[in-house]
């Protein structure tokens, strides 16, 4: 039988405030444990929280970015369950009225074309604290709770069953993952938690219009880890559905060191969260001038930006997506593009030698030691000819390591292309001279031989002989007489 | 509208109240009758009536985001049971 996926994901994102989203507690990651714990935080009995208009700002944000309604009236609930690192037994969170209503996003698939993945909603909430399972404590037999994480703002945002492989499920992941950084409301790393994704799968025979019993999969951390996950969920549950099993709905952990999915059985029953709005909070009322105010500022946005870069710039398709991966690069090569006149080389350039020296050095395009007028400055040297290709790499190198600007560099080192055809020529002819041998095989019809002439006279001049011009006055010399 | 043991058994387990097995049928119908009560509501019409989330007819006052809280980790500590290097400790949860 032919399968069909059929995913979902939930993904929490940080926002990036310096506050919690109900306390006054700092967000500030990695301080010693429990510091940045207030006693809202702590849940303990008698404080009242108090929404962060910076949260309710970035959600806004977030909405405008992927053309959802903002929500005039929304309201915050009591998800309830117990968990040790959940101090008051609930986590306030958003149920029937979220502040961020229907979206989508357009992603681009392995086959080039564009596919607009729907978002059901968006909610704000706070996250919970962190459990450590670390059996030295104590001796063993405990485990540690650290309550620094409890109150950080998250924005849940829920995408609609729209994916249907575990490539779209990445491509839509990452999708997400540009754009709350390119509007700055989440700094989006992974490695520190910031940006979480829990994947809802199911499959069912291709053609059948209803879902599959699904199962989710939370604890991925990263988007290698979510492809494999769902790669091995889709085939978990294609073997128990053809040996005449039934899935069965559940919550399941990805083990990325065994490369599987297991049952997270002692949470299933939780899964009765009886919602109820929150009496702590009064619904949320925002006004047409917060919502404009919030999104004053909203930079283009990435697709926008891929498609001029594409017109306007006559860049590819493809490194048009890859110079607008985040905005700093993609600033970055507008600055050096315009600065340049020289957009196609600029994109070559950003991508090519830059983006490998960023690479090797651990640097984000923000760190550069090379700036945009630097590069522009290289790029104009190249198109009027004071250099070669080759020898602007070297340029470059030394740019990079803080040597002055590429006309210095090409004073200093004496880089400047001999264009000076009589200088030229008395180098060749010296050349021409000192192997009579390889004259006489080139006269002879071994017309490959003229390479190794070529190679001499960039050799003899250090690289800085024209090379059309050394081409055309060997073929003129080694003419047969 | 009425609960039978096994309901009351199961809200019980959900919020983690330990409820003597000879209690469990003094609460069934005790819940049932509340229950009963807010179910005359159900006879109201409320077609066109906003569902209200909270009983104050005001909108949440929001807050500047800026850090006023300061560390206060050993005050707080000193109602926990037990902790070390900081952390609160409870007893293992296995995943």
């Amino acid at each position: 039988m032919q399968w069909e996926t059929v995913i979902g994901l939930e993904i929490h994102t940080q926002l990036a405030t310096q506050s919690k989203i109900f306390s006054g507690a700092a967000t500030r990651f990695g301080a010693a444990p429990n510091t940045q714990a207030c006693a809202i935080d702590l849940g303990l009995p008698g404080v009242l929280p108090v929404l962060n208009q910076e949260a309710v700002r970035l959600a806004v944000r977030f909405g405008k970015a992927i053309g959802a309604t903002i929500a005039p009236r929304s309201v915050f609930a009591r998800k309830n369950y117990f968990y040790p690192d959940l101090p008051k037994g609930y986590q306030i969170s958003q149920y029937e009225l979220p502040i961020v209503g229907e979206g989508w996003v357009e992603i681009v698939l392995d086959d080039g074309t564009l596919k607009s993945v729907g978002v059901t909603r968006a909610h704000l909430e706070e996250d919970a604290g962190k459990s450590l399972h670390d059996a030295s404590l104590r001796g063993g037999g405990y485990t540690g709770i650290d309550l620094n994480r409890a109150g950080t703002p998250l924005l849940e945002i829920v995408s609609e069953p729209d994916l249907r492989s575990a490539q779209e499920a990445v491509a839509y992941a990452r999708k997400i993952h540009q754009l709350v950084r390119w509007i700055g409301i989440s700094d989006g790393n992974m490695q520190e938690g910031s940006f979480r994704v829990d994947a809802n799968v199911s499959v069912r025979p291709l053609g059948q219009t209803t879902f599959g019993t699904r199962a989710e999969i939370k604890n991925i951390n990263s988007f290698r880890f979510l492809e494999r996950a769902i790669q091995f969920e889709v085939e978990r549950q294609i073997d128990v559905l053809e040996s005449g099993g039934t899935v069965v709905q559940e919550t399941r952990l990805y083990d990325a060191e065994r490369d599987e999915t297991r049952s997270m059985r002692s949470k299933e029953e939780a899964n009765d969260y009886r919602y109820f709005p929150d009496p702590d909070l009064l619904p949320v009322e925002l006004d047409v001038a917060f919502i404009v105010d919030a999104v004053a500022d909203l930079p283009e946005l990435p697709d926008s930006l891929r498609e001029r870069f594409h017109v306007q710039y006559g860049l590819t398709e493809y490194d048009a997506s890859q110079l607008s991966m985040t905005r700093e690069l993609a600033q970055y090569f507008e600055a050096v593009a315009q600065a340049s006149g020289e957009p196609k080389l600029a994109a070559n350039w950003v991508s090519g030698e830059l983006s490998a020296a960023l690479n090797r050095s651990e640097l984000e395009i923000t760190e550069s030691p090379v700036s945009a007028a630097m590069l522009a400055g290289l790029i104009h040297r190249i198109q009027d000819g004071t250099i070669s290709g080759k020898l602007a790499k070297q340029v470059f190198e030394a740019m990079w390591h803080g040597e002055g600007d590429a006309d210095s560099i090409i004073m200093d080192r004496g880089l400047r292309q001999i264009t000076d055809s009589s200088a030229l020529e008395a180098i060749i002819d010296g050349i021409i001279t000192a192997n009579p041998e390889q004259v006489e095989q080139y006269r002879a019809g071994k017309e490959k031989v003229l390479g190794f002439f070529v190679g001499q006279t960039m050799k003899a001049s250090q690289g800085k002989a024209n090379p059309q011009e050394v081409n055309r006055l060997l073929l003129e010399k080694l003419a047969p007489r | 509208m009425s609960l039978d043991a096994s309901d009351v058994e199961k809200i019980a387990h959900l919020a983690r109240l330990a409820i003597a097995p000879e209690a469990v049928e003094h609460y069934a119908e005790d819940l049932s009758r509340i229950l009963d009560l807010v179910a005359q509501m159900d006879a109201v019409e409320t077609k066109g009536v906003e569902p209200m989330a909270h009983p104050l007819h005001m909108s949440q006052r929001l807050r500047a985001d800026r850090v006023t809280e300061q560390d206060q980790r050993e005050l707080f500590q000193e109602n926990a049971p037990l902790t070390e290097d900081g952390l609160y400790l409870v007893p293992k949860v296995i995943d």
